[in-house]
């Protein structure tokens, strides 16, 4: 049994390619919200869009509704650099010196965020 | 026009409510039948993002016209709620403009729709949050004068990215404006110049035009409407209307 699929014009008949294309859709962007005034920005989920104006109202939609943020960024995820994860013990090994973790100081409430 | 039987108990004869009560349920009516319309994007859109995009842009309507129908109903003194104004009335007793009433049609025709209201709202809002001597609509208007800020950016950007897209984007943003634009006289008409110069300039960015055809259609103010509200009104009332005064 074959099935016609519709094409719309300008789209590739080859049923392949159009779901390779629709796979591919737009690009993915990170999008980084800040809370409050004097904290970071801090990655919060990644989302679709075509452009950086497209993909900073797609943030304000998906992530910052209900007042979540001052600030927003937008970075397509193309753009981060990463190691890999085989690579990940030359770069993240601290665990065993326990003098590089600040896990004996108190830190006193009034200091607040650090 | 001057004999208009109320169809319903509840419902007032158009002709017979004074006017500032009439303009309030006019605006309403916009944002209700429009937020309806968006819904129905809901689960069907292009993208996920694009999804919830519309989704909130909906829920911002919608937020607008409860508040509108609760301030109408306050207004009118007789009791009528919110849900009697957007779930009792019939086609013939709705206000709204005839464009929002228009189907979804394709992203684009969806698009050309929202921007073309936006720029009226824009206006509207505006004039009303400074303008008006009713404090409650003027606290109104100035909530959603920010939302529709908000909507303006949105549609104004994807019919720059549709109009000045590919081939195919900007015809079907094109296709989209020459079935839609008969519906505009009924938008310009109150902010002419204003409304015009927003248009044309993101028309002239993106690339589209506006079409030679200058024909156009008006009476969504006096109730007279095209056939898509009434289908929309059934899809919207039904439920109401089969389980009088329900609740969940």
């Amino acid at each position: 049994m074959t099935y016609d699929v519709p094409v719309a014009p300008g789209e590739s008949a080859d049923i392949e390619e159009r779901i390779e294309g629709a796979e591919k859709g737009w690009p993915m962007w990170e999008v980084f919200v800040r809370a409050r005034r004097g904290i970071s920005h801090v990655h919060i989920g990644s989302l679709h869009a075509p452009d950086a104006r497209s993909a900073l109202q797609n943030a304000r939609d998906v992530y910052t509704r209900r007042g979540e943020g001052v600030s927003v960024w937008v970075v397509p995820s193309s753009e981060i650099s990463a190691f890999e994860p085989e690579a990940a013990a030359e770069y993240v090994e601290a665990n065993e010196k326990v003098y590089r973790l600040a896990t004996t100081y108190d830190i006193p409430d009034e200091v607040g965020q650090m | 026009m001057s004999e208009v039987i109320p169809s319903t108990p509840q419902g007032m004869p158009v002709v017979a409510m004074e006017p500032r009560l009439r303009l309030i349920v006019s605006h309403a009516d916009d944002n209700m039948v429009l937020a309806q319309r968006l819904g129905e994007w809901i689960s069907n859109a292009p993208d996920l993002e694009i999804d919830i995009a519309l989704g909130n842009i909906a829920l911002d309507h919608l937020g607008v016209a409860r508040a509108l129908y609760t301030h109408a109903g306050a207004l009118e003194g007789q009791g009528q709620r919110e849900d009697e104004f957007a779930m009792r009335r019939t086609e013939r007793e709705f206000l709204n403009l005839l464009l929002v009433e228009q189907p979804n049609g394709d992203f684009a025709s969806t698009i050309v729709r929202q921007y073309l209201f936006d720029v009226y709202q824009r206006l509207l809002w505006g004039e009303l949050a400074t303008g008006s001597d009713d404090e409650v609509l003027a606290g109104i208007a100035a909530k959603a004068a920010k939302e529709a800020a908000y909507h303006h950016e949105f549609s104004s950007s994807w019919m720059l990215r549709l109009g000045d897209g590919t081939e195919e984007s900007h015809a079907r943003t094109q296709r989209a404006i020459d079935s839609l634009w008969r519906f505009t006289a009924e938008l310009s008409e109150p902010y002419g110049e204003a409304w015009q110069r927003d248009v044309d300039v993101v028309f002239a960015e993106a690339g589209l035009r506006v079409p030679d055809d200058p024909y156009q259609r008006s009476g969504g103010r006096e109730g007279y409407h095209t056939e898509h509200l009434g289908f929309l009104l059934a899809e919207m009332q039904w439920m109401d209307r089969a389980y009088p005064g329900m609740a969940w």
